[in-house]
Formats: C-alpha cells, structure tokens, sequence
C-alpha cells in the first residue's frame, strides 16, 4: 500500500480519499455530509443502521464500511436516496418510542437531528408501540429500551474501547435488544460512569442520571446549526 | 443438579478444547442433553470457554433451536411452510393441540412435551412433516399425529417413530428415517451418482492451477442461489495471503430457502461425491480445514456423514498427504447449526461456524480474503462440489455440453406444492418451465413460486421461461400453486417467514419486513386501499435497495413479484380511499384498551365494526 491519494467523486464533486479510508470517511474530511447513525469516528464500522446508504458505481453500499476506491463514482444526495433514507430514519422511529418532546437528550439527539436535516415532519409508518423496557437498576447510569435504535455503538464501545463487553446484543429480527452482561441489572455489570459505552449513544438510550437538563434546551448541540454542519464547515473556510 | 450441570460443561468445553469458536457444539449439547441453556448454564460456559456471560446470551437468543427456558424431554416442531399449509398443516395442528392438550410454544404439564412450530424443514415433498427431537416425521395426518403422541407418552423415545423406513440410505442404521428421496429424474451430473474416487485422483494428477482453470473451462456457477463463478471464487481465494495452508472450504448444507430439499438427497445419497468436491476444493484452493455445516434440522444425517468421513479418512482419502500426495493435508468436520436461515447466506454461516450469533458480515473483505477466523475461505453449496468432482471426472467438454449456452450443466431441483410428483428433478439448464411443471404434473397451476420466497412468483403466460441463470434463476425451490389457492395468503406466509428469519442487524430487513407484513395483513381483512399497492412498492424497493445483505434484498420478493405478475390480486381487494378516512384504521381495536380499563363499550363500537 501507499499512501499516494487518490480522486473519488461524490454528487459530482471530486475529492481526495486516503488508502484505507472509507468513503464515510473520505467525505467527511472533504467537508461533505453524508448522515449516519451507527457510524462514529472511534469505533469500527457496524454497517447496520443503513443510514449512510450511497451509491458507488451505481450498486447501493453503506458509504461507512465500503472502502474508497479510486476512480469511485458516487451518489449521495440524489432524490432516490434521500428517499431511502427517510425510509429508514422512518422506521427507527416507528420501530421503538420515541417521544421527543419529553426526552432529555432531545437537542443532543443525532436520531432527531438527522431527522430534522432529512425534513422528516412526521414518520409515514404507523408506529409499532412495542413494550420495551428502562433498567435503572444502577446508581449512576440508565438504559431506557423504549428509545434504543439497535446502532450497537455502546456494545462495539465497551468491547473494543473500554475492554469490558458489558453489552451485546441478544435476539434476532424485531426481537433483538441490547442486553447487558448479566443475568438481570446493569447495576449487576462492571460498567463505571467514566466508560466510553456511556457517552456513545446517539439517542436517549443510554443517559447519566441527573444531568438531563444540564444545559437547557435552546443551548444543545443541534438546537442552532443542523447535523453535519460541522463537517460541511470544513469545505466552507 | 448444579454440580452435574457444570461437570457436562466441563465435559463439553474440553471435547473442543476449550476453543471459544465451538461454542455452537456446546451450547448444542447442552440444549440436547438438558433441554435448555440456562442462566446458571450461561454463567458456566461463559466461565469455562473465557467469554463474557452476555456473548453466551447473544448465541442462544439468536438460534430456533436454543432456548433459556426449559423445554420438555421431546420437542415436536411443525413444520409451519406453504407447502405444508397447502397440505394439511391446519388439521395436523390441531391434533397435536388436542392430543397433547397444550397449544404451540407450551409444555405439557409435566414437563415431557414441548410443542412448536419451525419454518421449512426440508421436507416439502413429504409434507406436512414435523421434527420430534433429531427425529424427521413425515406424510401425518390426523391419526399420524394420534399415534405419534401415543407412543411419546408411552416411551417418550422419538426413534421408535420409525416404523417404516424410507429408501436408499434412509434405511441406513445411522441414518434409520422415514425420509423418502423422491428422486424422480437423475440427470446426468449430480444424481447419477457416479465420480467418488476417480475425480480427486484427476485432481490431484494437476497442479492446483490447472485444477481451477479446468473449473473456469467449465463455467460452472454456484448452486446455492447467488451464482458466483465457482472457479474464480477459488482462484480469488487461492490467490489470498495466509499462513501455509491456513484456509478454510466450507460446504454451505444449512439448504433452509422454503420448499428447496434438494441438497438433503444429495445428502443421504452421495456424501462421497460431495467430500470429494470439498477435498478437491481443499487442494485447489491450497486450504487445509474443511467444514461441513449441516443445518439443525437434518442432524439425523450427523452420524452417517460423520461416518463416511471416518471411511475415507481410513482411506487415506481425508488426513495427511491425501489419496498419497505428500504434503496435501486436509480434513473435514461437521459443524451443526441450530435452526436459523439466515446461516445460509455465507458470512452468517461463517459467523456461525466462529461460534457466533448468525449475524452475517460487511463486505469488503469477502470470505476469500477474509473468512472463517480471519482467514481465506471458499464457501459453496452442496450441489456446486459435487458438480466440481464430476467435471473433474468427465472434463470440462463434456459439461459444457450440457444445459444451456449462458448457464452450462444441470440443476437439481426441488419441486412440491400442488403437483402429482413432488421430489428431486435434475435437469438441464434451459429447459422451459412448463416442461418441469409437466413433468411433475402441475397442470393446473395458477402460479409457481420460482427460487423459494426470496425468488419470483410467476404465471402461466411466463411458464415458457427457462430454469437458467440468464431467465428463471433459482436455488432450486418451485413450488406450485393450483387454481384454487389464495396467493395474497401466500404472499403473507412467505413475509411472515422472513420476518421471523431477519437477523435484526439492519433496520431495513429487521423493521422493514415487518412493515410489509401488516400492510399485507390489512388488505387481506379487507382494510386494504389504493395507495396501498404504492406503499408496498415503495416500501418492498426500500428494503430491498438499503439492506445489507441478500436476506432483506430479497425478501421483499413475494410482494414486488406478486404486484408485477399479479396485480389483479390487488386491484380486485383494493378500495378507493374515502374522504381520507383511511380503512386501516380499525376504531374498534384502537379503543379497545380504553373501554377495558373504563369497563364500557364505546359508542363507536359498533359503527367501528361495520367498517
Ligand atoms: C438468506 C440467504 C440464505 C441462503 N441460504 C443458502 C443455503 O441454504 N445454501 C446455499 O448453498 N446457499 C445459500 N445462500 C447463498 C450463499 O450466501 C452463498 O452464495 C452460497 O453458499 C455460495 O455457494 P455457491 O457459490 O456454490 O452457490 C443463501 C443466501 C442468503 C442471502
């Protein structure tokens, strides 16, 4: 391998991608906004939310576990795909409960965040209302099922980043959830406030106790600028 | 009980030494021998494999055949397919029902007979069929079923089910079922039965390159379902870095694609020819380890293949410098699955096959540079290595001469549904549908399922399309359906399999079929609308264009065929959306909790139900 750059082309733009890089990656240092859920900068790439769905050379591929290539020809912000994308997003809010306007990480949400910047008003699926569960069995952190998306980031977090497996995921097709290891509790697992596991989660899932309205709302992360901004000001200065 | 438990996972753990990728044998075992995997259970294996508990969780939650809870000392599971649907499913419920007087997912009370439904089993040409234990019972019916729990509750021995056998090696001791092949054309390839020996001696004869080249020369094509040049497969994972000869075959016999059987007679007919195409592949390929995963429901062949791999490992024909060629080192062992059909899309089985939940993997890297443990590997359906040993055998000539232009050689086919021939056909590629359909005598079809539920469902004015990669592709599954049949039924029995098989990894396959499902559900009670078929369009193409793997880019088939082939189907149920009251919406049932918990019907109750 070398580290020689090479082009891709993304919406017909052209840019640089490194060996090595995927295309989520080589967009984002680009200054090109692709939206995800599962993806994050510190974990290995799960490929599961499907979020991140683009098309190379035209065959649909999750831009976070495809490797860049070069002379790849991509799409991304066509009307086929932003409608798949809404497809999606659409699901992972009927799939669980998620009741925005009562969620303490609404504003820091990147579900609701992307959901914004996607123009979701109101999801087109009739919503599931499955009975999910809250364990707030442990003194300093809670797990609330009702809001969790299935993206796996605290499970690929505590195993790889935090070295501890306190979560991985039990049961298959609509049944799956993330279940914690041990026969009953979190508060029965080793996981301590200060692991990576609990600052990974992209909704309301996984939340410290107590400091919910730390900062209020008006004042959060995407209560200003929307999703991506950060990566597209990149391309911008 | 708990010293007991952790001696037998002691037991169970050492016979794989402790090896954390084996965790299926283990966890398998203890389900067989104490009918569940419990928490204590979890803990001990956990313990003795040096894993966490909740990665022990993760396997035994994913798989039909595992459980947490305790399950009876027999478990009965019905078969739940079309097919079987199609031929008396209902009646032969009911009976287990009343005769064991518990209903599905229940024990009875004390605690000796679970009783439960699994997907396709393998046996549509002898449906309806049910497993009892490893036992496979076929053809019940009613008075079947009368005796079948007479003699459970008598022995509680599920072997003494058998009380006649079928044919060919279903007599065999080690396989001893009342199985029947129903081959009923043996083409010229696979079915006559013919290439054990001669083939791996040519084989070994060339070099490995020369061995795939002459696979290339023949064009031959995965049978499983995708199609993939086989040659170039090889050469792609001959061609990957390892170490030495640390590269996996894997022969993919986890066959679940509802109404396909075709590689069980394979199975119990000619193992040799199928070892022998793996060990072709071990040379070719330059790998040493092969694996057979066999799936859960045809574990009454284990100890038949086990035995014919001791026989040729006696041989000389499996080992050390095989058939005499020093330094070609290869073996085979089987490796169980546990009732999951996602384990047959090929990097789930390899997860699988690690011990893992059969959550299949992203690509890049693929298995040939990356498979089982991290390490090149070639996985391939049963009917592709046996069509390997023959080619080798007869040369590529001669296999181009068979079948069609595009798609040379022979395909076995699994034909069941409403015809008079249900079994095993191997034909030519090319060969037109209607002529298959004659063959098996389905005159009278309205529709054939072609390449199981995540193939096509065609109608009579495509039956003069050809079985060929180029056409009519298919792992082998046709299942007919005659005049009388309901076809949105069937569009719901194949969804709801699918939703039921969903691994759950991505959110188009996990929430997406589902979503299919009940709009499906609406319109067959009769809330169906217009905009519906539009919906379902978009939502089939949805699925089918964002999900991972070849699960959820197929599964939404039955809709997206039945709306292109069929769209009578719909438009006769479908009714015009009126002043945006949408016919969905059942009053009714949405108020239904409400009038509980105030303890009075509402006033829309009954305008509600009128709908
Ligand atoms: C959901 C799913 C189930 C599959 N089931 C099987 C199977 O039971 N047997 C099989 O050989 N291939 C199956 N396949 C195809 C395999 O992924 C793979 O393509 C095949 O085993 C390769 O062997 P071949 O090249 O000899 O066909 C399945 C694929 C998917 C997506």
């Amino acid at each position: 391998m070398t580290d020689a750059t090479f082009s891709i082309v993304i919406d017909d733009q052209e840019i640089s991608a490194r060996p090595g890089q995927t295309i989520l990656q080589a967009a984002d240092d680009a200054g090109l906004y692709i939206p995800r859920l599962c993806a994050h900068k510190d974990l290995v790439p799960h490929g599961s939310c499907r979020v991140c769905t683009v098309k190379v050379n035209g065959r649909p591929q999750s831009a976070c576990t495809q490797p860049a290539a070069a002379g790849q020809v991509i799409e991304s912000e066509t009307d086929e795909i932003r409608g798949v994308r809404r497809a999606i997003v659409d699901m992972l809010f009927v799939e669980g409960n998620h009741l925005c306007p009562f969620c303490e990480k609404s504003g820091d949400c990147e579900l609701q965040a992307v959901a914004y910047r996607l123009g979701i008003a109101a999801p087109k699926y009739p919503f599931l209302f499955p009975k999910r569960e809250v364990d707030a069995s442990h003194p300093k952190i809670m797990i609330d099922h009702n809001r969790c998306v299935l993206c796996g980031r605290c499970v690929r977090a505590s195993r790889d980043l935090d070295g501890k497996h306190v979560f991985d995921f039990v049961g298959r097709g609509i049944d799956k959830k993330v279940a914690v290891n041990s026969a009953a509790k979190l508060a029965d697992t080793n996981i301590d406030i200060s692991d990576k596991a609990v600052d990974v989660c992209p909704v309301g899932a996984i939340l410290r106790k107590r400091v919910g309205y730390v900062v209020p709302v008006g004042e959060r992360t995407y209560d200003h600028d929307p999703i991506g901004s950060k990566i597209e000001a990149a391309r911008e200065r | 009980m708990s010293d007991i438990l952790k001696a037998s996972i002691e037991e169970f753990t050492l016979a794989v030494d402790n090896d954390r990728s084996r965790m299926m044998d283990v966890v398998n075992a203890v389900q067989a021998k104490y009918g569940c995997v419990s928490s204590e259970a979890m803990d001990l294996i956990a313990e003795a494999m040096d894993v966490k508990r909740v990665e022990v969780e993760s396997v035994i939650s994913f798989y039909g055949f595992l459980s947490n809870e305790q399950k009876g000392k027999v478990v009965i599971r019905l078969c739940n397919d079309v097919v079987d649907k199609m031929l008396g499913y209902d009646e032969v419920a009911a009976a287990f029902k009343f005769e064991l007087g518990i209903d599905f997912g229940e024990t009875t009370p004390d605690g000796n007979i679970s009783l439960e439904t699994t997907a396709c089993m393998g046996m549509c040409d002898q449906a309806p069929a049910a497993l009892v234990n490893d036992v496979v019972v076929t053809e019940l019916s009613t008075d079947k079923v009368r005796r079948i729990i007479a003699e459970l509750r008598r022995s509680l021995d599920p072997e003494r089910l058998v009380t006649k056998l079928g044919d060919g090696n279903n007599e065999h001791d080690l396989v001893h079922a009342m199985v029947h092949n129903n081959i009923r054309s043996a083409g010229p390839v696979v079915l006559a039965g013919l290439g054990a020996g001669k083939a791996l001696k040519k084989a070994l004869a060339m070099t490995p390159q020369e061995v795939i080249r002459s696979l290339k020369a023949s064009r031959l094509r995965g049978r499983g379902g995708a199609g993939f040049p086989t040659g170039m497969k090889w050469e792609f994972t001959r061609a990957a870095l390892s170490l030495g000869s640390d590269k996996y075959v894997i022969c993919n016999a986890d066959e679940g694609e509802p109404g396909t059987f075709k590689d069980r007679v394979i199975l119990t007919e000619y193992p040799d020819i199928l070892i022998e195409g793996m060990t072709i592949a071990g040379y070719a390929i330059g790998a040493a380890h092969g694996v057979l995963y066999l799936r859960g429901e045809y574990a009454y062949l284990r100890a038949f293949l086990e035995q014919e791999l001791a026989k040729r490992r006696e041989l000389g024909l499996l080992g050390r410098d095989v058939a005499g060629k020093t330094g070609f080192d290869f073996d085979i062992r089987v490796q169980m699955g546990a009732g999951a059909y996602i384990c047959g899309e090929e990097t789930a089985l390899i997860s699988s096959c690690e011990g893992l939940r059969g959550d299949p993997k992203n690509r890049p890297p693929f298995p040939a540079q990356k498979g089982m443990l991290g390490r090149p590997t070639s996985v391939n359906n049963v009917e592709t290595f046996c069509s390997v040993a023959r080619i080798l055998e007869r040369g590529s000539g001669w296999f181009n001469q068979l079948g069609s232009k595009g798609s040379p050689g022979t395909k076995l086919l699994s034909i069941s549904g409403d015809c008079n021939r249900p079994g095993v056909y191997e034909m030519e590629f090319g060969t037109p549908l209607r002529e298959v359909l004659k063959l098996a005598g389905g005159l009278n079809a309205q529709a054939v399922q072609v390449g199981g539920p995540s193939g096509e469902l065609v109608g009579p004015e495509q039956f003069d399309r050809a079985i060929c990669y180029d056409d009519l592709a298919t792992g082998g599954a046709i299942v007919v359906f005659g005049a009388d049949r309901d076809l949105l039924e069937v569009v719901a029995e194949y969804l709801e399999f699918f939703v039921e098989e969903s691994c759950g990894y991505c959110t188009p396959c996990r929430v997406g079929n589902l979503l299919l499902k009940q709009r499906i559900d609406h319109i067959r009670a009769g809330r169906g609308e217009k905009a519906d078929v539009a919906y379902l369009q978009e939502l089939g193409e949805s699925i089918r264009f964002t999900s991972r793997c070849g699960l959820g880019q197929t599964s939404p088939n039955p809709v997206l065929s039945s709306l292109r082939n069929f769209p009578a189907l719909y438009e006769e149920v479908l009714k015009e959306e009126t002043r945006g009251f949408h016919r969905r919406f059942d009053l009714a049932s949405a108020v239904s909790k409400a009038e509980e918990i105030v303890g009075r019907k509402s006033s829309h109750s009954e305008e509600a139900g009128a709908v």
